[in-house]
């Protein structure tokens, strides 16, 4: 038997056919009125700690240490999360591996692609900062966020640049950033540093190595082992696979009690 | 309760949950005052999360036309794209009627470009500030630290008092005004400090002051 058409052969339109239940509201087709923060990223998984970086008198600098931590567990000791997106930029991330590892093959696409092309000036880092900052704020409205916090170091023309984006969007411009505790424990002494005079390269490699330490001495999901990015005019160096271990010393703790 | 929340081993509790809030409170301050043939607007330059500075010098006023000038503050992340679109919108005014957008027209459209995120708002509260076609100062207030609106209404406009009339806004009762309701709001509010940016727009075009305020 047709559907609508009852016994006695009248018809009976289905009242709101194809509308919403009596109080709930009407269902596009083309969204999905699921909750989607069930599906989406709404917390990291595998995730980095501090990234920590500081403009010097010629250069910009970067570090982070090469965890990839999953809760409290240290799971992957050698995850690089700082890279050489051009001669010009280098983004460090820190937050959620998976989305840190996603955003780089976009970038790289990127620049792969204005190179092909060849009529795009290379990539700067004023430009990719500005450009995450997009993407970024992009997902957060789309409750799709990647979970990151990012650093954006290089050269804007002749003047050095060193950004932060975090994954709601928030952007800003500093001479000394940093992301997780390294705000809490590594910008203090940046900003110290900074007061008492001008930051040679030598000087801040030193103050950078030595906020790594504190934030490995401090923070539980921080690691020995880091990388650091150094950009001057002249291009980016990054150093792989460096090792503070030797320089710290752990005997004060079997001093520390309370915690047994 | 607590006790027994502590005495449980780690693996007894739950696990740590993070939550996402595309919100986030970066605060700020910022003021404007109107005279009869100029406006001054400020803003200090702290941009915060949480007890964090993130940067002591994040200038916060927008420079949108010639005469028009927009402070904001609260979500950063939305600040950034509010001024992106509206910036590009008042581009867009330009070049279709070759002339700049006046001040009453970029502050309807700030009003629409506001509403129309009515459901997901931009959490951002604006000042614009501009001369108007006569070269009047007008001042279209979005929100205001809660220490200073009460100063400047009795200051500004002698509210609140008996028998007493609004003073003639001049430039450096203004300026000294705004310096004074700074220097009480970084007494008062963690989130405001730093500096203050002094924007003052006439006929004649715009200048700006830096003046420091306390950094702690």
């Amino acid at each position: 038997m047709m559907a609508g058409v009852s016994l006695t052969g009248v018809f009976t339109p289905n009242l709101w056919s194809g509308g919403p239940a009596p109080g709930q509201l009407y269902n596009f087709p083309a969204t999905k009125t699921q909750n989607e923060s069930r599906t989406h990223t709404m917390y990291p998984s595998t995730s980095g700690t501090s990234v920590v970086g500081l403009v010097y008198d010629g250069g910009v600098m970067v570090a982070a240490d090469s965890l990839g931590s999953y809760g409290s567990l240290a799971r992957f000791r050698n995850v690089k999360r700082l890279f050489r997106v051009t001669d010009k930029a280098v983004l460090a991330c820190s937050g959620d591996i998976a989305d840190y590892q996603f955003i780089r093959e976009v970038i790289e696409q990127k620049v792969r692609d204005d190179e092909i092309h060849g009529y795009t000036p290379e990539l700067n880092a004023c430009a990719l900062h500005c450009w995450l900052t997009r993407v970024l704020y992009n997902r957060r409205s789309r409750f799709d966020p990647l979970w990151l916090e990012s650093v954006v170091a290089g050269y804007k023309g002749d003047t050095p640049f060193l950004g932060f984006v975090d994954k709601i969007g928030t952007a800003f411009e500093a001479k000394e950033v940093a992301t997780g505790f390294g705000v809490h424990l590594a910008i203090p002494m940046i900003r110290e540093a900074r007061e008492k005079g001008n930051l040679t390269r030598e000087a801040a490699r030193k103050l950078l190595v030595d906020c790594l330490k504190v934030l490995y001495y401090r923070d539980c999901r921080a690691h020995f082992k880091y990388q650091l990015a150094d950009i001057t005019p002249e291009g980016v160096t990054i150093h792989d696979d460096l090792d503070l271990k030797q320089e710290t010393s752990w005997e004060v703790a079997s001093f520390v009690r309370g915690y047994d | 309760m607590a006790v027994e929340m502590a005495m449980e081993p780690d693996y007894m509790r739950d696990p740590r949950k993070h939550h996402f809030s595309p919100y986030m409170e970066n605060g700020g301050t910022s003021i404007a005052i109107a005279g009869d043939d100029f406006v001054m607007i400020a803003s200090d330059t702290r941009l915060t999360r949480g007890f964090n500075i993130l940067s002591r010098n994040q200038e916060k006023v927008l420079r949108l036309t010639p005469h028009t000038m927009m402070a904001s503050s609260g979500c950063w992340a939305d600040v950034l794209t509010l001024s992106k679109v509206l910036q590009d919108r008042i581009t867009m005014y330009s070049h279709e009627h070759n002339e700049s957008m006046p001040t009453t027209a970029v502050a309807q459209m700030l009003s629409t470009m506001l509403y129309w995120r009515r459901f997901f708002p931009y959490y951002v509260a604006n000042i614009l500030a501009g001369l108007d076609e006569q070269g009047k100062g007008v001042v279209a207030t979005g929100a205001s630290v809660a220490q200073i609106q009460p100063l400047l209404d009795n200051q500004v406009a002698a509210l609140n008092m008996k028998g007493a009339t609004p003073p003639k806004m001049t430039k450096d009762l203004a300026r000294q005004l705004i310096h004074d309701a700074f220097i009480s709001a970084a007494e008062r509010d963690i989130n405001t400090g730093d500096g203050i940016i002094i924007h003052t727009i006439t006929k004649e075009g715009k200048t700006e002051e830096m003046v420091k305020l306390r950094r702690d």
